[in-house]
C-alpha cells in the first residue's frame, strides 16, 4: 500500500503537492510563498549595516527562515527513508553522455557536484558561479521559482511572467551554448 | 505553535521536492532541452493548484487560522525583472537548483550544495551593495 512512497512521484502528484504551499502559508498566517528572500534575510542577520538594503528587522521574517531550514530536514528525511531516484528520458541521457558526462546515475552528476571536485575549475563554475548567479539574479529580478513561478502566477501577477521568461532565456543560453564548453573543462 | 507549523511546512516541501525529482540537475537539464513533460507538468499543475486555492480563499473569504484577513501583496515590475531573471536562469541551469532545492540537496547528502547556498548568499550580498548603481 505504501509502495508509492518509494517510487519517484509522477508530475500530477508532485505538482499539486508543491502548489499546496500557497494555501498552506496563507492559511497559517497570511504569508506568501517565496524562498529567495531568505538569502537577503541571512545577509540582514549577518551584516545589517553593510547596506540600507539589509538594514531591516529580519526577525519578522523568521517564519520564512524556518520554512527554508525545514526544507533541508525534509530533504534529509526523503534521502534517508524515501530513496529519491530519477527516471530520466533517453534523449537527455544521450545528450549528456555526448557532452562527456560518464556517471548519469543518482540525483546529479557526481563528477561535478562532489567534495572531491571542489577545487576544480569546472565545479567552481557550476557551484560557486552558479550559486552566485542564483542569489544575485533572484534579488535583482525580485524573486525565484517559488516567488515568481508558483506564487506570482497563482496570483496572476503578470510581471512575474517577465521574470520567468528571463529564467528560461538564461537557462536555455547556458544549456545550449555554454554547457558543451563548461563540461569539457 | 505557528513557528513549528512553518518548520513542518518546510519539511513537507523538502520531501515533496526530493520525491518530485525537482532537486535533480538531470531533470533541470531535461527541462531546458524540452525532452520531457515532467517539469512542465509539475510547474503547470502547481500553479493551477495555487490559483484555485487563491480563488477559493477570496471567493469564500477564508481567514488565517488566527482569524486574520488574507491580503495579497502584489510585486511591482521594475527594469531588473528581465536581466535579473536571465541571470537567475543561468545560475539555475548551472547548479540545477533554485534556493529551495539547494537546501533539499544538502539534506539529501550533497554537502557541496552548502557551497552553492553560501555563494547564493554572497550573490544577494553583492546585489545589495551595488543596488543603487543598477537600473530598476
Amino acid at each position: 500500500m505504501f509502495e508509492f512512497l518509494w517510487q519517484p512521484w509522477p508530475w500530477y502528484v508532485s505538482g499539486p503537492l508543491i502548489g499546496l504551499m500557497v494555501p498552506l502559508l496563507l492559511l497559517i498566517d497570511g504569508k506568501q510563498f517565496g524562498l529567495s528572500s531568505n538569502l537577503r534575510h541571512i545577509c540582514s542577520m549577518c551584516v545589517p549595516n553593510a547596506s540600507p538594503f539589509f538594514n531591516y528587522d529580519w526577525k519578522k521574517e523568521r517564519w520564512n527562515l524556518l520554512v527554508f531550514a525545514g526544507i533541508l530536514l525534509g530533504g534529509a528525511i526523503a534521502g534517508l527513508f524515501l530513496t529519491p531516484t530519477v527516471n530520466l528520458s533517453a534523449a537527455t541521457l544521450e545528450d549528456l553522455k555526448a557532452l562527456g558526462l560518464q556517471n548519469l546515475s543518482g540525483i546529479g552528476p557526481q563528477e561535478i557536484f562532489s567534495w572531491e571536485q571542489v577545487g576544480s575549475l569546472r565545479t567552481l563554475i557550476f557551484v560557486v558561479m552558479g550559486g552566485f548567479l542564483v542569489g544575485f539574479g533572484s534579488r535583482y529580478g525580485d524573486g525565484c521559482t517559488s516567488g515568481h513561478a508558483i506564487m506570482g502566477l497563482s496570483m496572476m501577477n503578470w510581471p512575474s511572467l517577465i521574470a520567468i521568461v528571463g529564467f528560461f532565456i538564461g537557462g536555455l543560453l547556458v544549456t545550449h551554448l555554454l554547457l558543451p564548453f563548461l563540461i569539457a573543462l | 505553535m505557528k513557528q513549528i507549523s512553518f518548520l513542518l511546512v518546510g519539511i513537507y516541501f523538502g520531501i515533496v521536492l526530493s520525491k518530485a525529482d525537482v532537486i535533480s540537475w538531470f531533470r533541470i537539464q531535461e527541462m531546458f532541452r524540452f525532452q520531457s513533460f515532467h517539469m512542465y507538468g509539475i510547474i503547470g499543475s502547481a500553479v493551477l493548484t495555487g490559483m484555485l486555492s487563491i480563488f477559493l480563499i477570496k471567493k469564500l473569504g477564508i481567514k488565517t487560522t488566527s482569524g486574520k484577513n488574507i491580503d495579497l501583496v502584489y510585486k511591482k515590475y521594475h527594469k531588473g525583472y528581465l536581466p535579473g531573471g536571465i541571470l537567475f536562469g543561468c545560475g539555475w541551469a548551472l547548479t540545477g537548483a533554485c534556493p529551495g532545492p539547494m537546501m533539499a540537496l544538502i539534506g539529501n547528502g550533497f554537502p557541496i550544495f552548502i557551497v552553492a547556498v553560501f555563494s547564493a548568499i554572497l550573490g544577494t550580498f553583492a546585489y545589495g551593495m551595488m543596488k543603487e548603481k543598477l537600473p530598476h
